[in-house]
């Protein structure tokens, strides 16, 4: 087993070596640059006067002027908002892998009757409009008492979240021998120890991601948001419904006050995410 | 098991916050108006601070307004207290509200409150607020007006010159139309194209007024900017300098004057054949029957029928009173320039008021889209005029007839539904 | 192993289903295929004889099949970058997946940004003195450039995704193999075609199906930058329900998106097939 941060290149000719490794840094800055101009374009323009904002032709330095993310930022309820989004959507999380992980587990390990029907359940879900699901659920919700509340918000985004994790893991767990579970069970453990012990640290960053990506989802759903809560608000609902008929320097900065804390939020768990790459990586 | 600790710790910090507390029982104002974020916050901060008890002012898109609505409607309960829309939002909701005649609306104008009754004899909807559609130009544009035009009376003709004027000067093609996805386009052959050279909306929908009348708007679009299939607001174009000539509703070409105040004109309509056509717009307050607490939403309705709330609310939205009150001299920049382009619109000889479709109750979406669908085929696609006209007049009759309307100005009123000639 | 387990594991997430996707599901299938109260295929009918039918339709495979190619051979770039890189790759893969917390409407406004006449890329043209004017992209004359701009914007915004799939898949491919296929002088891309692919099926299948899926229903993204000038299955579904709305119409495009989605899923399940027999 290499270390992966040890592991010498292959030994290659020096100038195919010089040449592809050119090759390779060019197509890097490209990509990078591909992913970060326009967000940089965003963020230059939330910080600019909102006349530059609608002047040609416009600059791609900011002038720094955060009058228009202040407006964003003295809107009444935001923090909340803020504060109901990061709760719904970890809430998402937690509810979609909690249930994903071990359908994908069984669909990975198990020759079962009734396999197919389930993941033709799952791939439907996410395959049907949501905004037409809203309405029945909007009632139900009312009837039963979850309407407005976060867990019953959370609860449809766990919906729209379960497919993805339960195909994420089932794709994670089909990659990982079961032969090292067996072994772990002539060792004695019992087939929860083994699960614990031996499957979940190889698929940790895969349910990572697909745990991010849960977030994600409910991080960014407005319409579900938008009907199902009135007092519990998510910033999303709060603010991004509305922007596309706002004047233009306010769209740039509604749109930034909606991406910053989701970078943020990415930033934090990037380590969780990749930290475990050693194990992984073998 | 580093990750397995962080991930139980994450579990349980989420789980503590599961259910939110309990807010405070604020009325909750269901609205598809002021939805730009500056006008919600205008709202929020001048219009309802002073209501007692406060109000939570939601300004929301079509589609989550209307679903929330439908779901109260059919749980039977709700958290709803006021709904704030325009006349079409509103009228396909009619058995849902509740009866507002014990409000007192003796300021208000009768041909509104009969609007507002969506052809019943109970008060379902109150006038909330008014605007219409404007012309508006960059002063740039105003050198290449043809000669002996007069922009407080300009024809379709003379419009067509001066966008055509402005096109061949600049290379540019700058007249501009709200064709987008949420753009009004439809109100404008419904209220100002059709009824100008038709004197109708909807008898004369296929007649040869109305051929020359489409032939006229190709002409025109001939000089309009391809981008308008994706303006749903036309100040930004206007701002940007993308559009110099531009048609839409008031409340969306507001942010152009009062940004820049001195750059642009506002002017009524143009007129066709038949006169001046214009068509106001309508937003009313309805009551939901599932309102939590009918007597708050009652008095939220009343206080937005104060002059003083009626003035605030025309500086945060840009739509006017529905009563005569005394304007304060100190209005944003765009009331200052529509107030005297309405003025004169309204007030001109030839003028010619198209009202809101009525009595078509939740078939308005779909009337609408006649006119749009009619659009996009003659303009858009180049599809042949008659054929066009000929096929769409089956759909707009089929839906008179399932809608059982009679006709509304300026169509002849009709015993049964309004024909289709 | 006891029989009963497989079921144990997938109970709560079928009951989940059942409760909040089945149920709300039948309301809207039955709205689809009712018409004030009577069974009929009346909404089909007037679905599929709306004249924007079928070029939303087309609209929406042509779409998805230029878009999703393009993002999975992006993906598997990056992926593979990520993977190979020994210094800052942390860093790489943040920035790569970026994309991923932005919602479409928030993408739909910066691409719009873009691509508008006097938005960046004229004023970069216009800059760099390429242009002396700006120049209308998003007209409805020039559909293509409209899909080009609709393209560019899907592409950045939801790659990431795949890309986080993949990463996450080739973490879990042994490194042995691909050094042993060095040492039977396998060149680099041999040993990606040969090695990495085949062990990559189960991410890929995840990753194919996923966007797959989620390209049938692009919306915000669409309407931002081609406005009224490409219908989409889904923009059209907006517009039966809350425009017009008619429920019943509304409901019957859900189920033509909902019946390509899933034949798009089953092909894909049979191309990508693994057998188990095959896997690591």
């Amino acid at each position: 087993m290499t270390e992966a941060g040890t592991q010498d290149a292959p030994p290659a000719p020096d100038r195919v070596r010089r040449s592809g490794r050119w090759v390779f840094v060019t197509g890097v800055g490209l990509l990078v640059a591909w992913v970060l101009v326009p967000i940089w374009l965003l963020l230059a323009n939330a910080l600019s006067a909102p006349a530059e904002v609608t002047a040609f032709p416009r600059s791609i330095i900011p002038s720094f002027d955060t009058a228009s993310l202040e407006f964003f930022f003295g809107f009444r309820g935001v923090l909340d908002a803020l504060w109901n989004s990061i709760q719904v959507a970890s809430v998402t999380m937690i509810v979609a892998i909690g249930l994903g992980a071990p359908a994908g587990y069984a669909l990975s390990r198990f020759d079962f009757p009734g396999k197919e029907a389930f993941r033709f359940l799952v791939i439907m879900t996410r395959a049907f409009p949501l905004p037409l699901l809203a309405l029945p659920l909007a009632v139900m919700f009312i009837r039963t008492g979850l309407d407005d509340t976060i867990l019953g918000l959370a609860l449809v985004h766990a919906t729209l979240a379960l497919p993805f994790a339960v195909l994420i893991t089932f794709s994670l767990f089909s990659g990982i021998p079961v032969e090292l579970e067996e072994a772990a069970w002539t060792l004695g453990c019992t087939r929860l120890q083994a699960v614990i012990k031996v499957v979940l640290p190889l698929a940790a960053p895969g349910i990572a991601a697909s745990a991010v990506f849960a977030f994600v989802i409910s991080w960014n759903e407005v319409f579900a948001a938008a009907v199902l809560t009135i007092e519990n608000r998510t910033l999303t609902a709060f603010l991004l419904q509305s922007l596309d008929v706002s004047p233009l320097h306010l769209k740039f900065a509604g749109g930034a006050a909606l991406v910053i804390p989701a970078l943020l939020f990415i930033f934090a768990v990037r380590k969780y995410l990749f930290a475990m790459w050693g194990i992984a990586n073998r | 098991m580093n990750k397995l600790e962080t991930l139980k710790a994450g579990a349980a910090l989420a789980t503590m916050t599961l259910l939110a507390g309990p807010a405070a029982a604020e009325a909750l104002f269901w609205s598809t108006q002021a939805k730009p974020v500056e006008e919600t916050q205008a709202m929020r901060e001048q219009v309802l601070a002073g209501f007692e008890g406060g109000v939570d002012y939601q300004g929301m898109d079509e589609g989550p307004w209307l679903t929330r609505i439908q779901a109260e409607m059919q749980a039977g309960s709700g958290t709803i207290a006021v709904l704030g829309g325009l006349h079409g939002d509103l009228s396909g909701l009619g058995e849902g509200l509740m009866d507002l005649s014990a409000i007192d609306t003796s300021v208000i104008g009768d041909a509104m409150l009969e609007l507002g009754r969506l052809g019943t004899d109970q008060q379902l909807y109150v006038p909330w607020m008014q605007a219409t559609y404007l012309m508006a130009a960059n002063r740039e544009a105003l050198q290449y007006l043809p000669e002996g035009a007069d922009l407080n009376a300009l024809t379709y003709d003379q419009l067509i010159a001066w966008a055509a004027a402005v096109h061949e000067a600049t290379g540019e093609r700058r007249f501009g139309f709200p064709a987008g996805p949420q753009g009004l386009r439809h109100r404008f052959f419904q209220g100002f194209l059709l009824p100008a050279y038709t004197g109708s909306t909807v008898t004369e929908f296929r007649s040869e007024a109305a051929v020359e009348a489409w032939g006229v708007f190709a002409e025109l679009w001939s000089h309009t900017t391809p981008a308008s299939t994706n303006y749903s607001f036309m100040q930004e174009p206007l701002l940007t300098g993308d559009v110099w000539i531009a048609f839409d509703h008031v409340a969306r070409l507001a942010d152009a004057f009062n940004q820049r105040p001195d750059d642009f004109v506002a002017f009524p309509a143009p007129a066709g054949p038949e006169g001046r056509a214009y068509m106001p717009v309508l937003a009313g307050l309805a009551v939901m029957n599932t309102a939590p607490d009918a007597e708050q939403s009652m008095a939220l309705v009343n206080y937005m029928l104060q002059p003083e709330t009626q003035i605030a609310t025309l500086r945060a939205t840009n739509f006017f009173p529905v009563m005569p009150v005394d304007m304060p001299d100190d209005m944003p920049a765009s009331v200052q320039a529509f107030a005297p382009a309405i003025a004169t619109m309204t007030g001109a000889s030839d003028a010619l008021p198209a009202l809101l479709p009525m009595g078509l109750g939740e078939l308005g979406g779909q009337f609408s889209q006649i006119y749009t669908d009619t659009f996009e085929q003659i303009i858009l696609a180049g599809r042949p005029v008659e054929a066009t006209l000929d096929a769409q007049a089956e759909v707009l009759r089929a839906l008179m007839v399932q809608a059982n309307a009679p006709c509304w100005a300026p169509d002849e009123p009709s015993d049964g539904p309004c024909p289709v000639n | 192993m006891p029989r009963a387990l497989p079921y144990l594991l997938l109970l709560p997430a079928t009951l989940f289903l059942v409760v909040f996707f089945l149920y709300p599901f039948v309301n809207v299938a039955w709205d689809s295929v009712t018409r004030g109260g009577e069974m009929t295929l009346a909404n089909y009918q007037r679905m599929a004889s709306h004249w924007k039918f079928p070029t939303a339709f087309w609209n929406t495979l042509l779409l998805a099949g230029i878009v999703v190619p393009i993002q999975l051979a992006m993906a598997l770039t990056m992926a593979s970058i990520v993977t190979k890189l020994q210094k800052g790759r942390s860093t790489l893969l943040y920035i790569f997946a970026i994309p991923l917390g932005i919602s479409d409407l928030a993408a739909g406004l910066i691409w719009l940004a873009i691509f508008e006449q006097s938005g960046f890329l004229n004023s970069m043209l216009y800059g760099l003195g390429v242009i002396e004017r700006p120049i209308l992209f998003l007209s409805y004359q020039n559909t293509w450039v409209i899909l080009l701009a609709i393209v560019l914007a899907e592409v950045w915004r939801a790659t990431a995704i795949m890309m986080v799939i993949l990463v996450a898949g080739m973490g879990l491919i042994p490194k042995e193999y691909g050094e042993a296929a060095e040492v039977f002088g396998a060149s680099r891309w041999q040993r990606f075609t040969r090695v990495t692919l085949p062990m990559l099926k189960p991410s890929l299948q995840t990753a194919l199906i996923l966007r797959v899926i989620l390209a049938f229903e692009v919306f915000a993204v669409v309407v931002a930058l081609g406005g009224t000038q490409f219908p989409v299955l889904m923009s059209e579904t907006y517009q039966w329900q809350f425009t017009m709305q008619d429920r019943g119409v509304a409901a019957a495009y859900a189920m033509v998106i909902l019946g390509i989605s899933v034949a798009f899923t089953l092909v894909i399940l049979r191309l990508l097939h693994v057998p188990k027999e095959a896997r690591i």
